[in-house]
């Protein structure tokens, strides 16, 4: 993290025109934060209309666009009073979390810290334009630590992005592999959606662990909902049928559809071993005979 | 035959025997174990073994290969065999690695191999014959 953003200030510092001054420079900081600072209410408000202009951060009513506008104006000055991004790191993570739930874009979050970068730089230049030296060394002092604080606004953003998505996926994973006990000794795994190596990693870890635990002794595996499978996901499969087999229970396939069917026999996995029935209810009917069971339909009727 | 404590132990239980494999064996330790089950089957006359590997964590492409030779000799004594309580992982692990299982039959664990075994054999379980 702080790595990140000191090589991003290295970066910045690098694009620089080679300073000419030393120790000047050091007291120019304060010069412009006080600057800043004096003028804070009219530079965030050319801030906001320039934001509104851009239509970005629409997601936000006006009220909140000052509120949070203010934040990160005083954490933005603040970072250039002391050159530490650390406060402003922990609001743009705040922050972040408070408006990816809401849809802004990474675009948005980068376009508006430029766009005050823009803002604060020219309000510089109207103020030294007369004295072109002095301009110089001050955007010299205020140029890397913008782009400083630009990169940790837009690094904590993706950060928290990334959080998120990750929190999703783990819970997508967890809803993703259900093992459901309909009899004694009778699992069901209904499986929707595409099947990756991940999530059949997953399958076999709760399939085999669910066996276990509930002391089954005939499996179903619905793939109604599956649309497709390529080989390693098809071998796979197999590979937790025989691991099922192994651990003393029987798995049925139900539902392959036929396009699966014709991929499994094309690519030549061996399915000899696999016991498959066309759709979920004959599997339960079958795995209901081999557990005993009276068979739930009345004798004659039609098979599916 | 190498000496020192046996990590395994036979327990006969009315025409079955029970075999319990209590930590990972080595090589040595495997074929004393292949060894002494043989032995036991005509000794005790057994019609069914059970060879309980739940307390292992690992079972090797060697120590498959003992298990089905246990096996198939049993039979050839007059025995069925079965392997109770492979672990999840371990169960992976033997289809991922491609160990051939053959002939091995299985089951969850003690309860169910007994009644396996009654079923095939028609051995009581219970003591005495």
């Amino acid at each position: 993290m702080t790595g990140t953003q000191d090589d991003g200030s290295r970066t910045g510092a690098r694009t620089e025109e080679p300073r000419t001054t030393g120790s000047d420079d050091e007291a120019l900081l304060p010069e412009l934060v006080a600057h800043l600072r004096e003028h804070r209410t009219k530079l965030r408000q050319q801030w906001v209309s320039r934001i509104r202009e851009e239509n970005l951060l629409q997601a936000m009513t006006s009220q909140e666009m000052a509120a949070e506008t203010t934040s990160v104006y005083d954490n933005y000055v603040e970072v250039l009073e002391t050159g530490s991004v650390a406060a402003l790191q922990q609001y743009a993570r705040d922050l972040s979390e408070r408006i990816i739930p809401r849809g802004v874009e990474t675009h948005e979050v980068v376009g508006i810290v430029l766009l005050l970068r823009d803002v604060l730089a020219r309000s510089l230049f109207e103020k030294y334009q007369r004295d072109f030296g002095m301009l110089n060394r001050v955007l010299d002092a205020y140029e890397p630590a913008a782009n400083r604080i630009a990169n940790t606004v837009a690094v904590s953003f993706v950060d928290e992005r990334e959080r998120v998505i990750r929190q999703q996926q783990d819970s997508i994973r967890e809803l993703s592999t259900p093992v459901l006990p309909v009899r004694e000794r009778l699992l069901i795994l209904p499986i929707i959606g595409v099947l990756d190596s991940e999530r059949a990693r997953q399958l076999t870890v709760q399939l085999l662990g669910g066996i276990r635990t509930h002391r089954a002794k005939v499996v179903v595996i619905d793939i109604t909902g599956v649309p497709g499978m390529d080989e390693t996901v098809a071998n796979h499969l197999v590979q937790t049928v025989d691991a099922s087999r192994l651990m003393g229970a029987s798995v049925i396939i139900t539902g392959l559809s036929p396009d699966i069917a014709q991929t499994l026999v094309t690519i030549g996995v061996d399915l000899s071993k696999m016991a498959t029935i066309g759709d979920l209810q004959g599997g339960l009917e079958e795995a209901e005979r081999m557990l005993g069971y009276a068979p739930s339909r009345p004798e004659g009727a039609p098979a599916p | 035959m190498t000496s020192g404590p046996r990590l395994f132990s036979i327990l006969r239980q009315g025409a079955i025997l029970i075999a319990s494999i209590h930590t990972a064996l080595d090589d040595t330790q495997l074929e004393r174990f292949r060894a002494d089950l043989i032995d036991r089957i005509g000794h005790d006359r057994a019609k069914g073994v059970i060879i309980d590997v739940a307390a292992l964590d690992v079972i090797d492409s060697f120590a498959t290969r003992t298990l089905r030779g246990v096996a198939d000799m049993a039979r050839l004594r007059g025995a069925r065999t079965v392997i109770v309580g492979i672990q999840p992982d371990v169960a992976f692990v033997i289809v991922q690695l491609g160990m051939d299982t053959g002939s091995l039959v299985t089951a969850l664990d003690l309860e169910e191999g007994l009644a396996h075994l009654a079923a095939v054999t028609g051995a009581p379980i219970g003591p005495g014959r």
